[in-house]
């Protein structure tokens, strides 16, 4: 069990120079991944988000195979099939979940292409678990000026096209009769979903970059019905839960089994899910004996 | 390459196309393709899950895709369907990774799931499969009328009395028995690209159901057996294979319904944009006349952007010849 003295003692913790870099980069990445989220459960695209998180591990393999920072893998095969999501037809509901079923499988087989020559090409065999495992607590102190600057330009592009973005996401039909460039804002809002998801994924791993982009996002907006205060909600639920996640995390290293530090990820993943059915429970309940609305589900 | 180990590789991948041909049908009709990769992926959780409590796999596949179908249908009541099975696929994958971190040394093995061991399949392991395929098969023959009379018109369907709620579970839990059956011996990627590629063209190509379903197992067939001689022939991994040639059918049934399109309007619409790119790219290499100046001279500013379809094609067609005879 915690000991339960540690919970008061952070001297460790915040003197521990991974913890530190993991606590900055989690701060970037709940705050991106909130942002761009909120526009992903509006816009119910959250399975487009998921796969860029498998499709840029076949970018990230391919990176390796050429000797390159795996970031760049990432990012150009991510914004490549956001491209190709919009072009199948991300729009409509059907579409929508075909397309980036089409692509995601692509990717797959394309990753399992890639691993394999990765694996022919050097001995390592580490190469397929770190690709779809990230994690927090592993990261590189000199990776935290990239992270800041690819989610820097995610959020500037949510920022630039904020006002239309909500409409378009809102209601279509509104947003064409304002005469709003349909097209070309759900390309731009797609790159910033890319640029997130790359980050994310390459950081914190394909599962907490689903967690943190979804899960804080439909818990906001289950809170509130404002874009603006629910992108703002959706940050700081997922600072906190990253932060609790990583916390527990250096704390379950005095848990069974011994000398062996749980994932973070799993902690997040809990943390959040549990936020989510108390949030949504109790909001039903609530509707069901004291309110007489029914609201539209989110 | 029909030696006697290469022979279940042949029999095994034949009978998860065959269900997954049918079952990927209705996932495609009813947009399930969200569900149809997390229940895969989350499953294998279960298998690490096993592993870590050291009993058998197909214990823990199963008990973790039949939750997780349980739990999305749950969810899915008062969350959209896709968000709940976002929600629930980082949480079986997170478990997952805590049991894989629990229990050191799995990496190979959670590859081979993720990707598939088709050649490394043993004798025994086939009978279970084609029973539970025909439990699969029985069960979709069984609800075949309220499945697709759900997902074509869901209102009408629950105005006659049919409840949209289990048929959708019923849906989710087969989906969840077809991963148990397929991931320990094609992998998570390649059931997923069966469930979805085929069946995606197959309804590009026609649209009458049961049409759509057979052309669906065979190409589902096609692309299995395809993959395995490519990949037996090259050594490169069977899923890279699968996933290529699943993206190519789906490509070939697009661009047969493109120019079968009754829609000739929108047919011309897609042309002239595509045209209207190549043009601009052709201006921009070739002249160093402004590019705002040539589109006055061509009118062909207003029509793209007002969306004048038939005339549109045409307009295009002027702008090329103005570029070819100025060059």
């Amino acid at each position: 069990m915690a000991q339960l003295g540690s919970i008061f003692v952070f001297a460790g913790f915040f003197s521990s120079y991974p913890i530190r870099v993991a606590l900055v980069t989690g701060l970037i990445v709940a705050v991106v991944s909130g942002t761009v989220g909120t526009f992903t459960i509006i816009r119910g695209q959250s399975f487009a988000g998921h796969s860029l998180a498998d499709i840029g591990a076949a970018g990230g393999s391919a990176a390796y195979l050429v000797n390159i920072p795996a970031i760049y893998g990432f990012i150009g095969i991510n914004i490549l099939a956001g491209l190709v999501l919009e072009l199948i037809g991300i729009g409509r509901l059907r579409g929508r979940d075909l397309a980036a079923g089409i692509v995601l499988s692509f990717s797959l087989g394309l990753t399992a292409l890639f691993l394999y020559l990765d694996t022919i090409a050097s001995t390592t065999t580490n190469v397929t678990a770190s690709l779809l495992f990230g994690s927090i607590l592993t990261i590189q102190g000199s990776s935290i000026p990239i992270i800041l600057a690819v989610g820097s330009v995610a959020i500037a592009i949510v920022m630039v096209l904020y006002r239309p973005l909500v409409l378009s996401s809102i209601s279509k039909e509104l947003a064409l009769a304002k005469g709003i460039p349909e097209t070309k804002i759900a390309i731009g809002y797609l790159v910033a979903l890319a640029l997130n998801v790359s980050l994310t994924a390459i950081t914190v791993g394909a599962i907490l970059s689903t967690a943190l982009l979804v899960g804080p996002a439909v818990i906001a907006l289950k809170l509130t019905r404002r874009p603006g205060r629910a992108i703002l909600l959706a940050s700081a639920i997922g600072v906190f839960v990253t932060w609790i996640g990583i916390y527990l995390s250096y704390d379950s290293y005095y848990w069974p089994p011994h000398n062996h530090g749980w994932p973070a990820s799993f902690f997040v993943v809990a943390i959040i899910f549990a936020l989510f059915v108390i949030v949504d429970t109790t909001i039903s309940v609530r509707r069901k004996y004291l309110v007489g609305e029914r609201a539209e589900n989110i | 390459m029909f030696s006697a180990f290469m022979l279940n590789a042949w029999e095994i991948s034949s009978i998860v196309a065959v269900v997954s041909g049918v079952v990927g049908f209705f996932v495609v009709q009813r947009a399930n393709a969200f569900a149809a990769h997390a229940l895969p992926n989350g499953a294998f959780a279960g298998a690490a899950a096993a592993s870590y409590l050291g009993i058998s796999a197909v214990i823990g596949l199963s008990v973790f895709s039949l939750a997780g179908a349980l739990v999305i249908a749950g969810l899915s009541r008062r969350t959209r369907s896709d968000v709940a099975t976002a929600l629930v696929v980082v949480m079986m994958l997170s478990l997952g990774s805590l049991f894989l971190s629990f229990s050191s040394g799995y990496a190979q093995q959670v590859y081979s799931l993720l990707f598939g061991e088709v050649f490394g399949i043993s004798r025994s392991e086939i009978l279970p499969t084609l029973l539970i395929s025909l439990f699969c098969m029985l069960v979709v023959l069984f609800l075949y009328r309220q499945l697709l009379y759900t997902s074509v018109v869901p209102e009408a369907a629950q105005a006659k009395g049919v409840k949209l709620a289990v048929v959708d579970l019923m849906f989710l839990l087969i989906v969840a028995l077809t991963t148990t059956m397929a991931v320990p011996v094609v992998g998570t990627v390649l059931i997923f690209t069966l469930l979805i590629s085929p069946a995606a063209a197959a309804r590009s190509f026609t649209n009458k159901a049961h049409i759509a379903i057979l052309l669906s197992v065979s190409l589902a067939l096609t692309t299995v057996w395809a993959s395995i001689a490519l990949s037996y022939e090259t050594n490169y991994p069977a899923g890279f294979f699968v996933g290529a040639c699943g993206a190519l059918i789906y490509a070939s049934g697009r661009i047969y319904r493109f120019i079968h399109s009754k829609n000739s309007k929108s047919r011309e619409a897609t042309l002239a944009h595509i045209l209207w790119g190549l043009a601009e790219a052709a201006l921009t290499l070739n002249t160093d006349a402004p590019l705002g100046e040539v589109k006055d001279m061509a009118n062909i500013d207003k029509v793209v952007e007002n969306k004048l379809p038939m005339t549109e094609l045409n307009q295009v067609v002027h702008l090329v010849q103005f570029i070819s005879s100025n060059n």
